[in-house]
């Protein structure tokens, strides 16, 4: 399966991501050659095969239901490119 | 000659016995760092006046006798994507390059209470996504042992540092190698810990189901020492493995007589470098020679590992990387005209090529229509990888090859081709899907820079892949320091 | 517009209430001043890792065996992707093919008939922040208090008919959560929250028409009021033999329509995949059954029970136990007065119209079910008169003092001395001549106009029934 510009735009946009011609051009050529390298694992036959996500077999982690302190404020917008108010302030959202 | 050429043990019994200070250890640090730190560039960020201080209040403690454990007072690098409250933290990339964290990793907790002094912030591929830390957008690292070449990656900055003399040990982490490649390019110790051994809260996640932090270390015995300061159990990482943690140290009996190890045909086949493999056919040899036996084995899976690693781990980081989008913290674009310019521009200026390359795959690898052909797939192939792995640890103790297929090669030189680059990984690759233990010890030389042994082992079962590791380094010399 | 079919299905959404959030030990309180309830965890900061709330999951398994689903063996958290300034780690942790959940009905009923509706599944997620505008409208501001409050979204079959209906199903979700004890439930303060599927078709056509997606109903009646609208503007559009098109609309309460949010919104691929930070959840049969132990009577069973042992009729019964305080209430009154009945009338007539007039709560009010009983209970002894006990009654819903406290304080006892009440008859006899001449001339009226005179004469507190029969004694026809 190999991979052609408009999948390399619209994969873009959904990562949030702006690419120059270029940088869709050199994208696409890496990618393409990731992918037919990738097309490898359809020789194996995995049809009976579980998936596995977690190598260690837990289950049911869980924690009592605690309340523990919240952060100071200050903390909260020590990194905050934009603030007002306590709070984070980005561009308008369109409702 | 300097103080971090001291055994553990020296040091130790020097400190208490007054006759050498926490603050000579830190300012035997920054001294190396200052001297020679311009031209390997494996620091990020330097934290000088914060070490010093906890030197002077550890110094304290020797004086009333608080003073405990093996690791005290001994200066710590961290690698940059371990979250340090106070000390920014960048994770190699321009995203965060102000970043000042609001909290402690769990591994950064345990370092203090060991009464390790953290002295600085180490360079590592950005985001680790890379095998030779020249994805770092600050500066590529330099190879101790020639600095024409790279030092591996993505912990290359943590590889360099131990190799450099620029810290006692240091701290990396490991995806699918970023431990044991560059510990093996250069000529340290580097341990990747079964997945679950240490927390990974405060580890900035690449890919969660993968990575792991671990120690780099001069010597197998040190990087016991380090392992048995951050293992354990952490309620805050809920893939945090409730095991008891044995004793490292003492599991170093230097004793391996009929131990079974397995040498994979593919690990030392097509791809290898010979001078690599005759390495390692050494010291096999040398094994042999201390009562263990070796046979050839079949890890059939191994050469679709690259493949199905780079699906999940890019899958997974495209949804962990996703979070950087410019609203809490990190950069954000100047004059966004609107929300959608705000994401787009500030994720396009603050992450390099590698970074979007993966986010890319992975976002392709998730998407509607593509996920049962790639990441599924790839998680089924995941299955088969570690049934090789339990197949062979059934009627074998470790299984022994080379860390990376050659040594470490020159900046630049795979830049254009991320494939390739890729492929250097393809040995330490599969023991990271499979989630055991295995670690890197220097092995030799070739073509004078150091070659890499990986012994790996069953999962949770690190006391015997140290064992086996020190066993050799007790036997072999080649520990060794570069000149610079 | 009769020529055509609706189909509903409605998503709602329950915030849990959990005393932390569902993935850090944040506080989940309401009302705490900006971003002050949040950590690294909530945040998304980088390195951080979520640790699943044991209570959410407890709860989220109450919620779905109350609505009568199946729990599955084994269930999941998975990621959803996309970028949204409310939402930290820029995925929301919620479950896509193995949910809590599955395959269950609730009744409704609706001018008398029962209807079961059934529900496709219940899945455990989390909430995200808070988007609000700056007076310029240039900049939105993120609060992150309620990002990670447990929620579960519940998700119908398209079985609902009408608007009326979608509304008798909302409102039964939201009795059962309440007796679950699971949630708040609040729609203003969007505890609960609700969106909807809504499509027509020819009637007897078996293909769904194309459906529209409502959101912002921020009460019950805006769930019925923007479903009504939206049926009618497909209508008309059917009707024209124009298209409906899909797309997502937003009720607008003000203007009494929906409006389209076309074009303010993207074909959006969420990209779900498991969670590696979070683990299986293995359900086994003794955990199902300790939650299936822990529900208590429903609505339904509650319903049944009020009319077969108190004798209440169908529709009062169904008004009680609508919501679990009122239900309470109830029954904590029938432990002071064995009149169900009355306990009934003074509940849906005096306390509902009393809550509705001044859009309260009960809880906003201090009535006991105590209290409550014993104002029937002196009615009934004719200490007070059901006038007075309206009096009493409002008293009580201010102070909350027991009802023989205020009659004392108040001296509102009834009189029911004969002899008290004759001399204030006997004066006002005398004193109103015209009324007596017409009350003897056979007019009917005057009588009343005599009672009320000796009524207000005894500010309120003579026995009406004594006062009656002494006029009728002393004033001979």
């Amino acid at each position: 399966m190999s991979i052609n510009i408009n999948d390399v735009e619209h994969v873009a946009k959904l990562a949030r991501l702006d690419l120059s011609e270029q940088e869709k051009e050199m994208f696409t050529a890496q990618l393409s050659a990731i992918l037919k390298y990738a097309e490898k694992l359809k020789e194996l036959d995995t049809d009976d095969v579980e998936p596995t996500t977690h190598v260690l077999h837990l289950s049911n982690v869980m924690r009592e239901d605690e309340v523990h302190e919240s952060l100071p404020i200050e903390k909260v917008l020590r990194n905050a490119p934009d603030e007002e108010d306590g709070q984070f302030k980005v561009p308008a959202v369109l409702e | 000659m300097t103080l971090f050429d001291l055994s553990l043990n020296e040091i130790h019994n020097r400190l208490h016995a007054k006759d050498l200070a926490v603050t000579d250890l830190v300012a035997q640090a920054f001294k190396t760092i200052g001297e020679q730190d311009d031209k390997i560039q494996a620091y990020l960020t330097l934290n000088e006046e914060g070490a010093t201080e906890s030197a002077k209040a550890l110094d304290e403690k020797l004086v009333s006798g608080e003073a405990r454990g093996l690791l005290f007072g001994l200066p710590v690098g961290v690698k940059d994507n371990i979250v340090t409250e106070g000390l920014r933290t960048t994770c190699g990339s321009q995203f965060l390059k102000n970043y000042d964290p609001i909290y402690n990793a769990t591994v950064a907790d345990k370092l203090r209470q060991a009464d390790a002094v953290t002295i600085g912030k180490l360079n590592m591929d950005e985001f680790a996504m890379g095998g030779s830390n020249e994805n770092s957008s600050f500066a590529p690292v330099r190879n101790p042992w020639n600095l024409d070449y790279v030092p591996g990656g993505s912990s290359g900055g943590s590889a360099a540092a131990v190799a450099a003399g620029e810290a006692y040990f240091t701290l990396g982490s490991d995806t699918g190698g970023s431990i044991r490649q560059p510990a093996s390019y250069c000529g340290v110790v580097g341990l990747k810990p079964t997945y679950g051994l240490v927390s990974r809260f405060g580890l900035v996640a690449f890919a969660s189901s993968l990575d792991q932090i671990g120690p780099l270390t001069k010597n197998v015995e040190d990087s016991a020492y380090v392992l048995q300061a951050i293992a354990g159990y952490d309620a805050k990482d809920s893939t945090s493995a409730k095991v008891d943690i044995p004793d490292y140290v003492s599991a170093l009996s230097g004793e391996i007589k009929g131990l079974k190890i397995a040498v994979p045909s593919e690990y030392i086949g097509e791809g290898v470098d010979p001078e690599v493999k005759q390495s390692i056919m050494d010291a096999l040899a040398v094994l042999e020679g201390l009562g263990a036996e070796w046979e050839e084995v079949s890890l059939p899976h191994t050469e679709y590992a690259v493949a199905t690693y780079y699906l999940l781990a890019s899958s997974e980081a495209s949804s962990n990387l996703a979070r950087f989008d410019g609203v809490r913290y990190g950069v954000r674009a100047e004059n966004p005209g609107n929300l959608l310019e705000l994401y787009h521009q500030s994720r396009s200026e603050g992450f390099g090529d590698e970074v979007k390359r993966r986010i890319m795959l992975g976002t392709y690898a998730l998407s509607s229509g593509y996920y049962d052909a790639y990441y599924l797939k790839a998680q089924k192939v995941r299955t088969l990888i570690k049934r090789d792995f339990d197949n062979v640890f059934e009627k074998y103790d470790v299984i022994i090859g080379p860390t990376a297929p050659t040594t470490a090669f020159k900046l630049g030189s795979q830049l254009d081709d991320p494939l390739t680059m890729y492929l250097n990984d393809i040995l330490t690759i599969p023991v990271s899907l499979a989630g055991v233990p295995a670690i890197s010890v220097p092995c030799g030389f070739a073509s004078g820079l150091p070659v890499g042994m990986q012994i790996i082992g069953k999962a949770f079962d690190e006391q015997t892949v140290l064992r086996v590791a020190h066993a050799f380094e007790q036997n072999t010399n080649h520990q060794q320091r570069p000149q610079l | 517009m009769s020529n055509y079919e609706t189909v509903i299905g409605l998503e709602v959404h329950v915030e849990l209430h959990t005393k932390s959030k569902i993935f850090c030990g944040c506080s989940t309180a309401f009302g705490a001043p900006a971003n002050t309830h949040t950590c690294p965890v909530c945040l998304g900061h980088p390195g951080v890792l979520p640790v699943l709330n044991r209570q959410a999951v407890d709860y989220a398994m109450k919620a779905a065996l109350a609505i009568n689903c199946k729990i599955g063996d084994v269930s999941k958290f998975d990621r959803k992707n996309y970028f949204y300034p409310d939402s930290p780690k820029a995925y929301q942790i919620s479950q896509f093919d193995q949910p809590i959940g599955e395959h269950g009905w609730v009744d409704i009923e609706v001018n008398g008939t029962t209807k079961r509706i059934g529900i496709t599944r219940l899945h455990l997620e989390e909430d995200a922040g808070k988007l609000t505008h700056t007076s310029g409208g240039y900049d939105s501001l993120v609060d992150f208090n309620r990002v990670g409050t447990p929620l579960i979204e519940i998700v119908s079959e398209p079985d609902i008919s009408s608007p009326e209906e979608a509304r008798a199903y909302l409102e039964k979700i939201r009795a059962i959560m309440q007796y679950c004890d699971v949630s708040d439930v609040k729609m203003e303060e969007g505890s609960l929250r609700c969106d909807a599927n809504i499509s027509l078709r020819p009637a007897g056509q078996k293909e769904f028409g194309t459906r529209a997606e409502l959101k912002n109903m921020n009460s019950f009646r805006g769930v019925q009021k923007g479903l009504e609208y939206e049926q009618y503007r497909q209508a008309e559009i059917l009707d024209d033999g124009d298209k409906v098109i899909q797309e997502t609309r937003r009720w607008d309460e003000a203007q009494g329509k929906t409006l389209s949010m076309r074009g303010k919104e993207e074909s959006h691929d969420y990209r779900y995949f498991p969670d590696p930070d979070l683990v299986t959840l293995h359900i086994d049969q003794a955990w199902k059954d300790r939650i299936q132990a822990s529900i208590p009577e429903l609505p339904d069973a509650r319903k049944a029970r009020y009319t077969s042992e108190y004798g209440l009729p169908e529709y009062d019964a169904g008004v009680i136990t609508s919501s679990k305080p009122l239900a309470d209430l109830f029954e904590e009154s029938l432990t002071y007065t064995s009149d169900a009945k009355s306990v009934a009338n003074w509940m849906q007539g005096e306390l509902l119209g009393y809550l509705n007039a001044n859009n309260l709560e009960l809880a906003a009010v201090p009535l006991t079910g105590q209290a409550l009983g014993e104002l029937i209970g002196l009615i009934e002894k004719g200490t007070i008169s059901n006038k007075i006990a309206k009096t009493v009654f409002k008293e009580m819903l201010q102070s909350g003092k027991l009802p023989q406290q205020i009659v004392e304080d108040q001296g509102l006892t009834q009189i029911s001395d004969e002899g008290a009440i004759k001399g204030i008859v006997e004066a006002v006899i005398a004193a109103n001549p015209q009324s007596v001449e017409d009350y003897q001339a056979g007019k009917d009226k005057a009588i009343g106009f005599l009672v009320g005179q000796v009524m207000k004469q005894s500010k309120g507190k003579a026995n009406p029934g004594m006062v009656n029969k002494l006029l009728a004694e002393l004033l001979p026809r």
